[in-house]
């Protein structure tokens, strides 16, 4: 098991997960969230094959409604 | 610059290039459901729609709003609101970027909590690190003539000044400044925020404003479809008023004294 | 956009016809509007336009009043050379013609600048032929910078250069930028400029944006009146004045009407422009253009000079030279054309006092200087 930080909360998952593992896991549809692992933007297409490793810092953004 | 006279019959609002087919922009925010949006939506008759990015709320379950609009019809337009500096709205383009949503990027960046008034400095360099990096930028700011020209200049692709604050439904209480904007712009003026009743966005296109942004006034009415309809209809109305050129009030020459009296008949 | 790319855009021959042939009702449309666009503008320079003229010309008044106040600014010409390797038709300096040949040296321009600041000017005007050897870019930065202390405001009006070249005048103490197009008419900008690098019709169109880039805070632009049709001059200066307002917006932009006059070294006017002509196109000019500065020189015969005062007119030179050291020795030849006001300076002010104007010397001077 590994800890990485999601949303700015600690959380421990297997070790050689994917973002698609953990989207799964918090069952939120990949198609609706993005991406930013570390800072950087993670491109939609790759997203879900990404692995995570010990001690990222992944935030989990969707668009919501607003002006 | 779109010179007034290479104005065509069809009249389209052209955006970095882009043919526009509505003049109306609306906002997602604030309406009861997704449903009523969407009817909504429909009923404005709007080619582009502003969406925000929020962090996911792990602990509770939401409606995914891009269900509910047809991203064939629509133009989403994300915005970078709850930026407080350049560095945020960068990185909120940029994650808007990366999900697929658009390249285009509605620039606010807001750090008074109170009155969600633009930030001028923030806005003029974050507008500047966003179009180094391809985005086609809209920036929301106040209605400053020499910052609308400032923007213009960092290669920003419309400027989009408010009418008074965001939410207030007091309409365009920033005309005097926004008809210099509209008299200097050489890029599209589009009023954003602050308009409340229909007759507002009229006044805001007969001024020559090339579109108005509209969201609170149509998301909170106690009937939103129709009041989208109705924004609809001003808008339209408006920029027919603006391009028929209303006439002011005719000087009459007056015999005695005669100002051209000095050139004599022949000439 | 370059102002080049900005004229293809434009319906040029739409605007001319209906400089041509406006409809009473489209100049009646013109002169009620709001905001005028520039196909108002053909209206208002339209022969339907004619009978209107003086209603025109109480709006151009009003505007005016209202935007500039009653005054009239003053400025002088200072000739620093009449040497040329041109070959204008129009012009008494063109290469052909065998007049008395000088460029001034520092010295001698810095003593007809005291001339002329003793006679209360603090605007001048540096003018030159298009010589680029013996009058190059390092000359003229020369000469501005040994001005720059004594006179607050300094333009030039030379052969077209590089941007660079205009920021280098502007750290040298230059403000201003004055460059006619001469005409638009391309056809006849071919003709009467037969030879030499002032063919270059697009590289002259584009000086002004060019000044402006260089830091030049005052841009001056014009028309020859009389080389072509002076309605077709008007809609390309119309749109080009408009275009250098939104896009160079640092700079105050005015726009000059000489009329070509019958000279001993040059054509005659193949195209002359009537007095009512002219004060139709300064009255347009101000109806479209609120902002504009509008420029009349001694060209121009005393009376008309004082009846366009009330019509729009911002800007004057008076007791005016054209040919160089002319304020310190005149002269009859190396003159570059003859000017038709020729009361003195203090003349000029009274009449404008007359004419219930305050005559401006100085109105700007910037605030730090290097």
């Amino acid at each position: 098991m590994i800890e990485i930080t999601v949303n700015g909360k600690r959380r421990t998952i297997a070790a050689g997960a994917t973002l698609g593992d953990l989207l799964r896991a918090l069952d939120l549809d990949a198609r609706w969230v993005v991406a930013e692992l570390n800072g950087e933007p993670l491109e939609k297409g790759r997203m879900t094959s990404v692995v995570l490793a010990s001690g990222d810092s992944l935030e989990l953004v969707r668009a919501v409604a607003g002006g | 610059m779109q010179a007034p006279e290479t104005r065509t019959a069809r009249d389209p609002l052209v955006i970095a290039g882009r043919a526009i087919s509505s003049r109306l922009l609306v906002g997602t925010g604030k309406f009861t459901s997704p449903e009523v949006m969407a009817e909504a939506l429909d009923a404005s008759g709007a080619e582009i729609v502003t969406v925000a990015l929020r962090r996911v709320d792990l602990d509770s379950r939401e409606p995914n709003l891009l269900e509910f609009i047809d991203r064939e019809r629509y133009l989403l337009l994300p915005n970078t609101s709850g930026a407080e500096s350049a560095e945020e709205a960068v990185r909120l383009a940029r994650l808007a970027r990366a999900a697929g949503l658009s390249d285009w990027i509605k620039l606010e960046v807001t750090p008074d909590p109170k009155w969600l008034l633009p930030d001028p400095v923030e806005t003029l360099r974050a507008a500047e690190m966003l179009v180094k990096e391809g985005f086609t930028v809209l920036p929301y700011i106040g209605a400053d003539p020499v910052l609308a020209r400032r923007l213009e200049e960092a290669g920003a692709a419309t400027v989009m000044p408010l009418g008074s604050p965001i939410g207030s439904s007091r309409g365009l209480k920033t005309r005097d400044a926004v008809a210099i904007i509209v008299e200097q712009a050489g890029v599209p003026v589009v009023v954003d925020a602050g308009l409340g009743a229909p007759s507002h966005a009229a006044e805001a296109m007969e001024l020559g404003a090339d579109a108005v942004l509209i969201n609170t006034a149509i998301a909170v009415a106690r009937d939103p479809v129709q009041m989208a309809r109705g924004f609809r209809l001003a808008v339209e109305a408006g920029r027919a008023g603006y391009l028929a050129g209303a006439a002011g009030p005719r000087e009459r020459a007056e015999a005695s004294s005669p100002l051209t009296g000095f050139l004599g008949e022949g000439g | 956009m370059s102002f080049r790319e900005h004229l293809l855009e434009l319906p040029v021959d739409a605007l001319v016809a209906r400089a041509r042939d406006a409809s009473e009702a489209e100049v009646a449309r013109a002169l009620a509007a709001e905001r005028r666009d520039l196909f108002d503008v053909a209206a208002l320079l339209s022969p339907a336009a004619e009978p209107f003229l003086e209603e025109m010309a109480r709006l151009a008044h009003r505007i005016t009043v209202q935007r500039f106040g009653r005054t009239i600014q003053l400025y002088a010409p200072l000739y620093v050379s009449n040497e040329c390797v041109e070959s204008c038709t129009y012009c008494s300096f063109a290469i052909r013609n065998r007049i008395r040949r000088r460029t001034l040296t520092v010295a001698e321009s810095v003593a007809e600048a005291r001339i002329l600041t003793g006679r209360g000017f603090r605007h001048l005007l540096l003018v030159s032929g298009e010589h680029p050897r013996i009058v190059p870019p390092e000359y003229i930065a020369e000469v501005l910078s040994a001005l720059h202390t004594d006179v607050p405001s300094l333009s030039v009006e030379v052969q077209p250069q590089t941007e660079e070249v205009y920021g280098e005048w502007v750290r040298s103490g230059a403000e201003g930028l004055t460059i006619y197009q001469e005409t638009y008419d391309r056809e006849v900008y071919a003709e009467v400029h037969p030879r030499g690098k002032k063919r270059d019709f697009d590289w002259r169109l584009e000086t002004p944006e060019r000044g402006a880039a260089g830091g030049m805070k005052r841009i001056g632009i014009g028309a020859l009146l009389g080389l072509s049709d002076w309605r077709l001059e008007g809609i390309h200066l119309a749109a080009h004045a408009r275009y250098l307002m939104r896009r160079c917006w640092r700079a105050f932009i005015s726009v000059s009407f000489p009329r070509l006059r019958p000279a001993s070294f040059s054509i005659d006017p193949p195209r002359p422009v009537a007095d009512r002509h002219l004060a139709q196109l300064v009255c347009a000019f101000r109806l479209f253009l609120p902002d504009l500065g509008l420029v009349l020189s001694t060209r121009e015969k005393a009376a008309f000079r004082d009846g366009m005062i009330r019509l729009g007119i911002t800007q004057m030179s008076a007791g005016s030279r054209t040919e160089p050291g002319g304020y310190s020795a005149p002269e009859e030849t190396g003159k570059q054309f003859e000017i038709e006001d020729r009361r003195r300076p203090d003349e000029v002010s009274t009449a404008i006092r007359r004419s219930g104007y305050d005559p401006v010397w100085k109105d700007w001077e910037a605030a730090l200087n290097d």
